[in-house]
């Protein structure tokens, strides 16, 4: 949590119905001044629902938003400061680049002049200074996606709404967009929103990540936090790739078949039914033969398949102390050649014990 | 948190800003128009078909003095009639204008005698006129002979399903209703078949002229449906010139009716089956040739299931048009009776109110039906439309096409044809006696039927119709469709706007002489005036034009109002600079869509014109009706004229003002 002091958006018990189904319960959630926050979750999550209701388009059913020091919960649309990004860009066919941009700024008693200049230095910082005469549909999607973030700007907002601003956009072009826009919001230093599903999307862009899952925020955290601590076997899960194995726990220890794990989680109760988590990328891999009878968090396993993705191989392996079940780990290039692993070696996995992550049931 | 329950307490209301104001604003006016336009002259008429009035005999007291002035005994009306017998049952049924003497009841009454009358109310409710001057009281009043001569009983009103019971143990009446569904259904058949054969021709053949094809099967449009009637007056009627083709059977009745009802409803099917046609996927036909399916099998398996939607919605189209079409009944429909008719004929005809009422609502049935099955096809035809297709490419085969050029061809000279004996027989001296040119026809004002000015009228409603009618058309579609909350008077707003569909003409008509000739009612002024005639036009064709407008908007990115609304723009600035110039094309096509059908109605504004309000659609009717059918037919080819010059002028303002403000559509 940033501190209270700079606190600009706070939502306090904030819930949304949709008829019997609650889309938002009891989100409570505050973000700091220039802050750059994600909303990430799988799709029906509510993320969308929370952006909706932060920008007045779907007001909550119960709870408040403050702005600014400002209650805002019931104030409409008009009368909030944010500027908003919408994943179809939202642009108006009809009117130029340059028009779209100066929409906000018209008829607020601007002079004509100023209007220019403001719409040609907005056209500057999105890096699109010569298409101010063109049609939006003349521009490609990461162009218009750029003109749609210049019209948002524009009038200057205390806040910044951007609803999967670039999922309609091909891989190439999203990764680019991805750094201009954290770069101008960096700029700008203007609070900013933004709602997404890729959480490649959120790790990279993020100050700070809000996961959500069906109308719960599961975890609030830096993207490192997120990925490193998960809070929630879902967090654990939906970011980043995990092992899961269900098995319980005792004096700080998780057994796996015959095999004990040592692990550094606390407050889970005795003998209660745990999963244990293991990331792919903090297996680590181990010949059977160097794997000593004291060596901790060893487990003796079958390579199954191996498959080389570029900078590192991902290897499916099976051991009897987990039953059926695969175990997927990322192993260096450097390691495999190292270790000469080939399918079908049998060899040793170690677990670390500060990677081993343990979830309480229903966690 | 899965066990979550909201907490108790009020659900979050936004702030009604000046935005939220205007827009709710906006929507109650256009709401009030469509309530006072169309739901309340047709509850109007509704409850107009339950009114019956009768004289009731028992509400009514009289005393006879002697010469001498003394008094008898008081007697009521109902027991002198039941001593003397003047009136049964059936003469003491009336209507609204019903006037009873009350001197029927005194067979000796003299006005010369020194006799003197007494009349007295036994109840509340028990109107006379002495005179004009209307009395409803239970005191006795006393009059002379000679004034009680004017003294008259008048009916009561009373609430009941007596006008229904009597209009269905009207044989006369009621094989209308047989009358009516037998043309319907013969029309709907023949006109599916020849549409579909029209559009096949257009959408899977590479027959030539396609485009000229198109704009002939487009022209019944602009003319009124009673156009082709008189037509086929000219060609088989008493005097026609191939009359001797009907073998003995006549033109007049249902045959005319039929044969002008392909007519005219042709383009309608056309439009709506050439749709459902042109939606085809290559790949299913690419699959069936891969099967190895003959053609004509391919043709039963896929063509037809694929258009079945088209085919059904077109036949429903057809029959509504059909069975609630008047003009061409009317024309040729000799002494074949049907429900339309029947409306005018109580109303125009007899003054029988309540009765044409009666008819209008049970015209309103198979109306309401059909219109409800369209609507459900309508709605499948779309999720087909949407569904990601191959289109389909037709391959060339010259017998097929020379088929389906004989089909279109055959078509095109029957509407041409028509068309074509009607601008003749405009134009001829004396059929058919003296065929030389003349353009005598084309000098309406010296024949009945409003002249010139019925002419000039019916511009002036169709302008009016175009200019209004889209204004509030478009207007009410965005509040439907753009505006947000208001769940509830939304939804009704939008089942009001499709209800005009579900109207006929007819009833439309006679629902607003109940609503607005109401003395009560104070917008009884535009009664007789242009403003009712652009009224009822504008509601009458309401529905299509609220469709095309939904279509249009439906395809405007939804997040344009949260994005204007969040640079703190006010929603008019929108619409005036982003929806109305996106949606130009919709709204020119719901301007033209008023103006060509406000110039070639008959059927509401039939029972609305006044003496200085009559239009040319109006007046063919009335000329046609005085035997004057050469001028009629001069007449209709006026509209046909002005029509297919508002559509050129239409199509040509249409490209410039596409050129000049659309040109961001494409790269």
């Amino acid at each position: 949590m940033p501190n209270n002091a700079d606190a600009y958006l706070e939502i306090k018990d904030l819930w949304k119905a949709f008829g019997v189904f609650l889309a938002l319960k009891d989100i409570n959630l505050v973000i700091g001044k220039g802050e750059f926050v994600c909303f990430l979750g799988p799709s029906g999550c509510g993320k969308t629902t929370l952006l909706r209701a932060v920008a007045g388009l779907d007001p909550q059913t119960r709870g408040q938003i403050h702005q600014g020091g400002q209650d805002i919960s019931n104030l409409p649309t008009s009368k909030r400061d944010y500027g908003i990004v919408f994943q179809s860009y939202a642009l108006f066919p009809n009117l130029t680049v340059a028009r779209n941009i100066a929409f906000g700024l018209e008829n607020t008693g601007r002079p004509k002049q100023e209007i220019k200049t403001r719409v040609a230095d907005l056209l500057a910082l999105v890096g699109l200074p010569e298409q101010a005469e063109k049609y939006p549909a003349q521009l490609s999607g990461g162009q218009q996606q750029r003109i749609a973030l210049a019209r948002a700007i524009a009038i200057d907002p205390g806040l910044l709404l951007l609803d999967e601003p670039l999922s309609a956009l091909d891989a190439k072009v999203r990764v680019h967009l991805r750094h201009e826009i954290k770069e101008l919001q960096r700029k700008l230093g203007v609070t900013t929103i933004m709602v997404t599903h890729d959480q490649e999307e959120a790790l990279s862009m993020a100050d700070r990540i809000v996961v959500m899952n069906h109308g719960t925020v599961e975890q609030v955290g830096t993207p490192t936090e997120i990925y490193r601590q998960p809070a929630t076997l879902f967090v654990a899960d939906f970011i980043g790739e995990t092992n899961k194995v269900a098995t319980t726990y005792s004096g700080g220890r998780v057994t796996l078949g015959s095999v004990s794990l040592s692990t550094e989680m606390k407050g889970v109760a005795e003998g209660a039914s745990v999963t244990v988590a293991v990331r792919p990328e903090d297996v680590v891999p181990h010949l059977s033969t160097e794997a000593g009878e004291g060596a901790a968090n060893l487990l003796p396993a079958q390579l199954v398949d191996m498959e080389f993705l570029g900078s590192f191989w991902r290897c499916r392996l099976q051991s009897d102390i987990l039953g059926g079940q695969e175990l997927i780990a990322n192993f260096s290039i450097n390691a495999v050649r190292r270790l000469d692993l080939k399918p079908g070696l049998d060899m040793a996995v170690e677990l670390p014990a500060e990677r081993v992550l343990v979830f309480a049931e229903g966690a | 948190m899965s066990d979550a329950t909201l907490p108790a307490g009020r659900a979050v209301k936004l702030k009604l800003d000046r935005d939220g104001a205007i827009k709710r604003a906006f929507m109650a006016v256009i709401a009030l128009y469509l309530i006072v336009a169309l739901a309340l002259p047709l509850y109007a008429m509704l409850s107009k078909s339950f009114v019956t009035y009768s004289f009731d005999l028992a509400r009514y007291e009289f005393q006879v003095s002697d010469e001498a002035g003394n008094f008898g005994p008081p007697q009521t009306a109902a027991a002198i009639n039941a001593e003397l017998g003047v009136f049964d049952a059936d003469d003491l049924r009336s209507s609204s204008d019903g006037r009873l003497a009350a001197t029927a009841f005194f067979p000796d009454f003299s006005f010369r005698s020194p006799v003197k009358y007494r009349i007295r109310g036994t109840g509340p409710d028990a109107p006379y006129l002495v005179g004009l001057d209307l009395q409803n009281t239970t005191e006795w009043k006393e009059f002379d002979g000679n004034t009680f001569r004017r003294i008259n009983l008048r009916p009561v009103k009373s609430v009941g399903v007596q006008n229904y019971s009597e209009y269905f143990s009207n044989p006369a009446l009621f094989s209308s209703i047989q009358n009516s569904v037998f043309i319907a259904v013969i029309s709907t058949v023949l006109t599916v078949v020849a549409a579909f054969g029209f559009a096949y021709s257009l959408n899977r053949s590479l027959m030539r002229f396609k485009g000229f094809f198109k704009l002939v099967a487009m022209m019944p449009i602009l003319v009124p449906s009673l156009l082709p009637g008189i037509a086929l007056i000219y060609l088989f009627g008493n005097q026609g010139m191939l009359k001797s083709l009907m073998m003995g059977h006549s033109i007049y009745g249902p045959i005319g009716i039929v044969i002008g009802s392909v007519f005219f409803t042709f383009p309608h099917a056309l439009i709506i089956i050439s749709t459902a046609l042109s939606i085809a996927d290559q790949r299913q036909y690419e699959a069936a040739e891969s099967l190895r399916a003959s053609r004509w099998r391919t043709f039963w398996t896929v063509t037809i299931p694929g258009a079945r939607y088209g085919l059904i919605s077109a036949a429903f189209v057809t029959f509504t048009l059909v069975i609630t079409d008047f003009g061409l009944p009317k024309v040729i429909g000799g002494q074949y009776n049907v429900l339309a008719i029947d409306i005018y004929k109580q109303v125009i005809g007899q003054q029988n109110f309540e009765m044409g009422a009666v008819v209008s609502v049970v015209l309103l049935i198979p109306a309401v039906l059909a219109f409800i099955v369209d609507r459900q096809v309508q709605k499948k035809q779309v999720s087909l439309l949407s569904a990601r297709s191959v289109p389909f490419q037709p391959k060339p085969n010259k017998t097929f096409e020379a088929l389906c050029l004989m089909w279109c061809g055959v078509m095109a000279v029957f509407i041409l044809g028509l068309i074509l004996v009607c601008q003749f027989a405009a134009l001829v001296q004396f059929w058919p006696y003296d065929l030389s040119l003349s353009l005598k026809n084309y000098d309406f004002n010296r024949t009945d039927g409003g002249g010139w000015d019925a002419y000039t009228n019916s511009i002036q409603l169709a302008l009016m119709t175009a200019v209004f009618g889209t204004l509030i058309v478009f207007t009410g579609a965005y509040m439907v469709e753009k505006i947000d909350g208001f769940k509830t008077g939304r939804g009704m707003f939008q089942f009001l706007a499709m209800l005009p569909m579900a109207v006929p003409g007819m009833v439309l008509g006679l629902a607003y002489i109940f609503f607005f000739n109401d003395p009560a009612n104070p917008l009884n002024a535009i009664y007789g005036t242009m403003t009712i005639l652009v009224v009822s036009t504008v509601t009458h064709f309401y529905t299509v034009g609220h469709l095309t407008a939904l279509t249009a908007l439906k395809q405007i990115d939804a997040e344009f109002e949260p994005v204007a609304s969040s640079l703190r723009q006010p929603f008019y600035r929108l619409f005036a600079r982003v929806t109305v110039p996106v949606c130009l094309p919709a709204i020119l096509d719901i301007s033209i869509y008023l103006f060509v059908n406000a110039m070639t109605t008959v059927s509401a504004v039939v029972f609305l014109y006044s003496t200085h309000t009559t239009l040319a659609s109006v007046a063919v009717l009335n000329m046609d009706d005085a035997g004057d059918i050469a001028p009629a037919a001069a007449m209709g080819m006026m509209i046909f004229y002005t029509n297919a010059g508002a559509r050129l002028l239409h199509m040509l303002a249409s490209r410039r003002i596409l050129r000049r403000t659309q040109s961001w559509r494409g790269r």
